[in-house]
């Protein structure tokens, strides 16, 4: 009767969430887990499973292609995040200061790469670090160096104009974000800190950086997952190649894991564990990061600690009471 | 040869800043303007190329102002693929997921904010943790299931799956929380609303500015999607415009100029509507980052 009463009284609530939770569950949360699932078996989409155990994770550790992939990815992430990091805090710092103005101009125009098509700009990338007749060839022989070979050669620099478009991407949106985050912190504090005869760089990494610590780390981790989903543009700039270009230069994790299945193969087992790796290297680095920058000292993490073991010895009080009262 | 003359400018900006009065914020202001420059450089390279014949793409050095192409590049654009057939898809994909998206969070956000009804904290974890899953894990099943579904080559893969949006109902639950009273709510029941005309005629118009910014977000995002029309959509009829360019650059001995230019016309409807309403795009797609 009760239940008939409550399902009565906040039916509409009911209706208004379920869409998510049955979409979710289809759509999200079956394929996730049935992608465990399949990890473990061969399939080529058609005939029977074959149970293989761990095989494919062995097969995807022994492919020299996943190491090569694996590397690019984490070389242009790594290279790429030092400007939209810095660079990011850099500016959203000048703007924030009261020494320049037309606030708002800049922080549209460094904004703006986040809202085009990645295909339309790599292309206009591809042909701006052209060999022959590309623009920024043209700039380095002015400076009177050498003509570079970026998308050809050896297919080592390929990663440079990729780490270029994700740095040249993501900036704007790093620096809107902390700005938002500097313009949020008390202008009492900047003030303090100036009384006491704080320059420049000090407020800035004394202040504005620890303050901005949790909207750092959101960045980190944002552009974390956008570096291990990095595929259209590197596939762009090698020439829609699934190999990832010359010597598997633009190679990333993600083309890598598409050129097995659908889109190159049909190794729907093996792809499976690919993306079950990509994962986990993101869980992992995320909590990394959540960990590496815990500040021990820090007020927050000693109260959140304290209460922590406070509530861990009422509940070990509670059970020796339970404890007690049964022997009774 | 490089490596001199980029330390020589960084010596001349550091002693201007340094002994030129006010010079501080005219490095400051010489800082922003070159960053700025390199940001807007290769979309204005790009509206130049498409304004150029392919034969002018290809000298050197680079011609760097605005040639006589365009008409002929259009021509020659619209030959070969069919660009307003992609932009229509486009839209049709964007504007019905973004509709869809925008009501399934609005209701749910609403619905957490305002009902006491059992299991809500629960349930509102559960949708807080599912955030925390990484989509990358199921991208096969979920393209498996797309073709049990017969869904491949369909719009409908690339709207209805991504309608369980998680974060937008958050988004909105805050939202409502900071700025609709309950006593508003109370008010109208007492006054004998029906729950869906609060919704829609009390709540909807208050939702406005998020509307825009959720929105906005999640159109910028479909709109330039490329990985998932790419699994999905195999007919040429059915191109939305990043695969339209993909065409385009894989049909060998292409003309330049017109991909310069479709590029420009994928790229150009979004970029008029962020210059006239930046404000609301950079909320929407900042998101999450600020307002916790």
């Amino acid at each position: 009767m009760g239940l008939k009463k409550t399902w009565k009284e906040y039916k509409v609530a009911y209706v208004y969430i379920a869409p998510f939770f049955i979409l979710f569950a289809i759509f999200g949360l079956f394929p996730i887990a049935f992608g465990f699932y399949l990890s473990f078996f061969r399939w080529d989409g058609l005939s029977a499973m074959h149970f293989i155990g761990v095989e494919n994770y062995l097969n995807v550790f022994k492919d020299p292609l996943f190491w090569k992939a694996l590397k690019n990815t984490l070389f242009i992430g790594i290279i790429a995040h030092i400007p939209i990091l810095l660079g990011g805090l850099t500016l959203a710092y000048i703007l924030n200061s009261k020494l320049v103005r037309g606030q708002n101009i800049f922080k549209t125009i460094y904004f703006m790469p986040m809202v085009t098509s990645s295909v339309a700009i790599s292309i206009v990338f591809q042909q701006m670090f052209g060999n022959n007749y590309g623009v920024i060839n043209w700039f380095v022989t002015l400076l009177g160096g050498e003509k570079v070979n970026w998308l050809g050669g050896d297919g080592a620099l390929i990663k440079v104009a990729v780490i270029v478009m994700f740095a040249w991407k993501w900036i704007g949106w790093n620096m809107v974000i902390y700005l938002a985050g500097m313009q949020g912190i008390n202008n009492d504090v900047y003030e303090a800190a100036r009384i006491d005869g704080a320059n420049n760089f000090q407020v800035l990494f004394k202040i504005c950086i620890p303050l901005l610590k949790p909207i750092i780390i959101f960045t980190i981790v944002q552009s974390t997952i956008g570096m291990f989903n990095l595929f259209t543009e590197p596939f762009i700039l090698t020439g829609q190649n699934w190999q990832g270009g010359i010597n598997n230069g633009g190679l990333t994790l993600m083309t890598y894991l598409l050129s097995k299945a659908p889109q190159g193969g049909n190794l729907y087992g093996y792809a499976s564990s690919v993306a079950y790796i990509i994962t986990a290297l993101i869980v992992i680095i995320s909590i990394a990061v959540n960990r590496g920058t815990l500040d021990k000292k820090d007020p927050d993490y000693l109260a959140d600690q304290a209460v922590r073991k406070q509530r861990k010895e009422r509940a070990k009080a509670l059970r020796m009471a339970k404890k007690g009262g049964a022997v009774k | 040869m490089i490596l001199p003359v980029i330390l020589l400018v960084i010596a001349a900006l550091v002693l201007i800043a340094k002994f030129v009065p006010k010079g501080k914020t005219i490095v400051l202001y010489a800082v922003l303007i070159m960053i700025a420059f390199i940001m807007i450089f290769p979309f204005y390279d790009m509206f130049v190329m498409s304004t150029r014949t392919t034969q002018e793409i290809f000298s050197f050095p680079p011609l760097l102002v605005f040639g006589q192409n365009l008409v002929e590049n259009f021509k020659n654009m619209t030959d070969q693929v069919d660009f307003w057939l992609a932009f229509r898809n486009s839209m049709i994909i964007t504007c019905s997921y973004v509709a869809l998206v925008l009501l399934f969070c609005s209701i749910g956000g609403y619905a957490f904010a305002f009902y006491n009804f059992p299991g809500r904290n629960v349930l509102f974890a559960i949708l807080l943790g599912t955030m925390m899953i990484p989509t990358t894990a199921g991208i096969i099943p979920w393209y498996i299931m797309m073709s049990k579904f017969h869904w491949v080559d369909t719009f409908r893969a690339l709207i209805i799956p991504n309608c369980a949006n998680a974060f937008g109902i958050y988004w909105m639950r805050q939202y409502c929380k900071n700025n609709i009273p309950t006593s508003l709510i109370e008010a109208a029941r007492i006054d004998g609303c029906s729950e869906w005309t609060i919704f829609f005629r009390i709540v909807a118009p208050i939702l406005a500015p998020a509307y825009a910014s959720l929105g906005i977000m999640n159109f910028v995002n479909v709109w330039n999607d490329f990985m998932q029309p790419m699994m999905i959509l195999k007919s040429p009829k059915l191109q939305t415009l990043p695969l339209m360019l993909r065409t385009m650059v894989s049909d060998r001995g292409t003309d330049y100029g017109a991909m310069m230019l479709a590029s420009t016309c994928a790229v150009l409807p979004l970029l008029i509507a962020f210059l006239c309403a930046s404000k609301y795009f950079m909320d929407g797609l900042t998101a999450g980052a600020v307002k916790e």
